[in-house]
């Protein structure tokens, strides 16, 4: 439950900040949710990543899609990447997460370690 | 607090920011690039947008209504006659800044300010700066702005431009600013007179004084007349021939040294041009007057040839006040409509290929190029040490040396052939003061002839012929501009700049510029040939192109009742004049058995041609691999003995060479013992061609629109071929009407029939708008290439609710 909510906040926030702020902000976001939601690195990392790549990558199919793909075609051939733009969009996606991820996972990291549970 | 994880993270993020956010090479900064609400993608227009908006700017003084239609043209209403042009700023600047400013970057020399170190790109920037282009765009600026009637206008179109550019966010950039990681700059008058410069360069900036100047190294004097003839033989000037002319209000004295100093002075040249504007810079237009035509009304048609690029240099509006009511094709960089029309008159425009630029030798008293020989003494130099940024290294300052010739464009530190004191200084009527923007002003609210001669008046450089025709019969065409007072081969070399005798002593009287009013042929044609017949009393030298003139005339004579439809399919005709004087000479002086079968099959297809360069014609391809090995066979040992740079005679003054004497001292290769003759180079080269043929045809199967792959490139060029229009299925060459090249063509063609009900017809080879994300990037190109037209949509205000608006934007004041 709370990765799914890692991920609905990260890509929400990042959206809303992405309006008004520098692209990188979406840094900033994931950090914030990786150090308010307490979650294994693990998760938080995959949260504030996943969060971005469907961001970036929904953002970018909806664009593209109302586009008709005229420009996505273009840049894709720019890139080297063949003329369908799938590819552009998750490369877009990726790294839009990648950074995402790390973000997260650099505020997680400043939680305090969670003592191992003990089972009786 | 896990340090080691948190450390890892944290490096790794804002490495991957910092990474991510800058420009390596030529990768873009991937994440602002990609991100889908600040990068490219935002860019991508959505193919239902329809642009509406309503605006508010303090800086209008009334209302204004743009009406965008379905094609994407902006129907301005404004209540405002300074207005409209704000808007006119605003909407180049909505839909073209990236281009509008990259145009006058290059124009200022600035180009490595923006796309980084490459020598070749500094070397063309240093080449416009000594050139004098920022000087000359100085020096109308100047004029622009003192000039009490047209500065608001001009005012108006800048604060137009700066309004949009103040408006823009990261994510609302042009595509290309993102891609190259720069940002628009505030748009100013000055940048308008750059943007004219540029045409000025572009289109009176061809001249071969150098080249002649070498060539005069190893040829005689009357050689140089053969090779480079100031009258063609089979020339139609627009001037009808036989037309008396008055007696020259100036004749310019040669100075008595000319002889040894100039003619007979055989200093080669050592200079290397970098960019020099193409040689086939040049368009149609003629005007039939209403005696000849179907409706009774004049019919007024032009096809400006240029280089093609997209985004394509022209943006089509209807600009509406109430004095004016104008459409046609505007110039995204400056206000008004440049070719058009309004309710009373339409205008064109061709190119007057006039040479308006020499060049003198200069001599420096020392590298320190302060002081230079002029009129038996020491001058001093007015130095201008031009500051180039350039992206990603050391800023370059060049210095420029200015002398009462102009600035001084070669010397040792360009163009590292020159060496010691000597260097070239350049003389050129676009440095001269003046407001040639301002004409379109006029010309866009003129009601007849004589409005339009008024327009006109002052209008410098780049010389034009200027076509009218009005709603009440009038047509007529005057080459105008300014021109220099010639004595008799003066300029057409290197001139001696050591004193003053060389200057131009004058220029030639405004009202005795070549110009025709009603002829009784009942028509006008121009199509960038000499103007005039040789009685003309003034020696005027330049870069006239012959053949296409030749094929419009002959048409024109031949009909009566012209329809708007026929002059389409003459602005589209692929008849090629030239090969119709060249290939009979081939086939009668060809022997025949010392070809092979497939030349003899290559020869038969050129004997059945009816010397249409149609898109499929085989034979046109045949044709001009003969020609063009036979250009090669004739001039190649000659040449040999040139220095670069040169340039060899014309297509057209080979074929008028040969036709005229079949035993031509230029025949023989000087090279081999034996004398060649006309039968043995037109066989050998036939010969040549052939094999090459026979290679291309596995390729394209000789088909001339494969053969010529016809491209409208992207500005940058091939470092963005992806936006470029490749593979394009046209005919033409540069001697048909038609006269679409590899890069070059019809950058605008126009039909005005001015019936009372204007009746007009356009197309372009690009789309109105400049985003290579928008489904109106390209959308014109397939139907131009196929010769289609779209009927011109002069709206009236009361059809805002027409099927054909698309979108609508309101201005105002508040």
């Amino acid at each position: 439950m709370r990765f799914l909510v890692s991920i609905l906040l990260v890509a929400l926030f990042s959206f809303i900040a992405g309006l008004f702020l520098p692209w990188w902000s979406l840094a900033i976001v994931a950090f914030l949710v990786g150090l308010l939601v307490p979650q294994s690195l693990g998760r938080s990392f995959l949260a504030g990543f996943l969060g971005i790549f469907l961001l970036w990558g929904f953002l970018a199919a909806w664009i593209d899609l109302a586009n008709n793909h005229v420009l996505s075609g273009k840049i894709a051939q720019l890139f080297k990447l063949g003329a369908a733009s799938v590819l552009l969009i998750l490369i877009t996606a990726l790294i839009g997460a990648l950074v995402g991820g790390f973000a997260a996972l650099s505020g997680a990291s400043l939680r305090p370690a969670r003592r191992l549970r003990t089972y009786a | 607090m896990r340090i080691v994880p948190f450390l890892l993270a944290t490096v790794l993020t804002l490495a991957l920011i910092f990474g991510l956010d800058r420009k390596w090479g030529s990768i873009p900064p991937l994440g602002r690039f990609l991100s889908p609400q600040q990068g490219f993608w935002q860019n991508a227009e959505p193919a239902g947008e329809t642009y509406s908006e309503t605006l508010h700017f303090p800086q209008l003084k009334g209302k204004a209504t743009v009406y965008l239609d379905d094609r994407l043209v902006p129907h301005v209403f404004a209540e405002n006659e300074a207005d409209v042009y704000f808007i006119q700023g605003y909407l180049h600047a909505k839909f073209r800044l990236w281009q509008m400013e990259f145009q006058t970057f290059a124009g200022a020399g600035r180009l490595s300010e923006k796309l980084g170190n490459d020598p070749r790109i500094l070397r063309y920037d240093r080449e416009q700066r000594r050139l004098g282009m920022v000087y000359a765009a100085e020096n109308t600026a100047r004029v622009m702005e003192s000039d009490t009637a047209s500065r608001p206008y001009f005012d108006a179109y800048t604060a137009g431009v700066n309004a949009y550019i103040h408006s823009l966010t990261k994510s609302s950039l042009p595509v290309e600013y993102k891609l190259l990681d720069y940002q628009p700059e505030d748009w100013s008058n000055f940048k308008i007179a750059l943007f004219l410069k540029v045409m000025s360069k572009d289109l009176a900036g061809y001249e071969r004084d150098l080249e002649f100047t070498n060539a005069k190294s190893v040829f005689s004097l009357a050689d140089l007349k053969d090779l480079y003839p100031e009258i063609a033989d089979s020339t139609v000037p627009i001037v009808p021939a036989g037309t008396p002319f008055d007696a020259p209000g100036i004749v310019p004295v040669k100075p008595a040294s000319a002889d040894s100093l100039y003619f007979g002075n055989d200093t080669t040249l050592q200079v290397r041009e970098i960019n020099k504007p193409e040689r086939t810079n040049g368009s149609n237009n003629w005007a039939v007057s209403g005696s000849r035509t179907a409706s009774g009304a004049p019919i007024l048609c032009n096809d400006p040839h240029l280089t093609l690029s997209l985004p394509s240099i022209w943006f089509e509006m209807q600009l509406t006040t109430p004095t004016m009511n104008a459409y046609g094709a505007t110039f995204p960089g400056s206000p008004s409509v440049i070719i058009g029309f309004n309710d009373q008159v339409a205008f064109g425009f061709t190119n007057a290929m006039r040479d308006v630029k020499d060049y003198y030798a200069i001599r420096f008293r020392d590298a320190s190029k302060r002081e230079y020989w002029y009129n038996g003494a020491w001058q001093p130099t007015t130095i201008k040490i031009e500051e180039i940024k350039i992206n990603g290294a050391p800023t370059l300052h060049d210095t420029v040396a200015y002398t009462a010739f102009g600035p001084v464009m070669y010397d040792e530190s360009f163009t590292n052939d020159v060496t010691g004191t000597k260097a070239i200084a350049v003389r050129w009527v676009a440095h001269d003061p003046s407001n040639e923007g301002a004409m379109w002003f006029r010309l866009n609210r003129a009601k007849d002839y004589n409005d339009c001669r008024e327009a006109i008046r002052g209008f410098v450089c780049p010389g034009q012929n200027m076509l009218f025709a009005s709603k009440s019969g009038d047509i007529a065409i005057w080459q105008q501009g300014r021109f220099p007072a010639r004595w008799d081969g003066q300029g057409l070399f290197v001139m001696p700049g050591e004193d003053s005798s060389y200057a131009w002593q004058g220029f030639i009287p405004e009202d005795e510029n070549p110009h025709v009013v009603n002829p009784a042929q009942g028509f006008i044609q121009s199509a960038n040939q000499r103007p005039v017949d040789a009685s003309y009393p003034y020696f005027i030298p330049g870069n006239y192109i012959v053949p296409r003139g030749i094929t419009i005339q002959s048409r024109l004579s031949g009909l009566q009742a012209v329809t708007p439809q026929q002059m389409m399919g003459l602005q589209n005709s692929y008849d090629n004049s030239l090969a119709a004087d060249a290939v009979p000479l081939l086939l009668r002086t060809i022997d025949r058995a010392e070809l092979d079968a497939k030349a003899k099959g290559f020869l038969r297809e050129l004997e059945t041609w009816n010397f249409h360069a149609d898109p499929d014609s085989r034979a046109m391809t045949i044709y001009q691999a003969w020609l063009d090995s036979l250009e090669r066979s004739v001039w190649d040992d000659e040449f040999a003995r040139i220095r670069e740079p040169q340039v060899r005679p014309d297509e057209q003054t080979l074929v008028e060479l040969l036709l005229r004497d079949s035993a031509s001292r230029f025949i023989d290769n000087i090279n081999t013992p034996a004398v060649e003759t006309l039968r043995g180079i037109i066989t050998s080269a036939f010969t040549n061609a052939a094999r090459g043929l026979a290679v291309e045809e596995g390729t394209n199967g000789l088909s001339w629109w494969k053969h010529k792959q016809a491209t409208i490139m992207h500005l940058l060029r091939n470092s963005l071929m992806p936006f470029a229009r490749e593979g394009i299925r046209a005919g033409g060459a540069g001697a048909t009407p038609n006269a679409i090249t590899k890069t070059h063509g019809p950058s605008w063609r126009m039909v005005v029939q001015l019936t009372s009900t204007t009746e007009a017809y356009g197309i372009y080879p690009g789309g109105q708008s400049g985003n290579p994300g928008s489904r109106f990037y390209d959308n014109f190109i397939d139907d131009w290439a196929a010769g289609k037209y779209y009927r011109l949509w002069v709206m009236k205000a009361s059809e805002s609710n027409d099927q054909r608006v698309l979108g609508t934007i309101h201005f105002s004041n508040n």
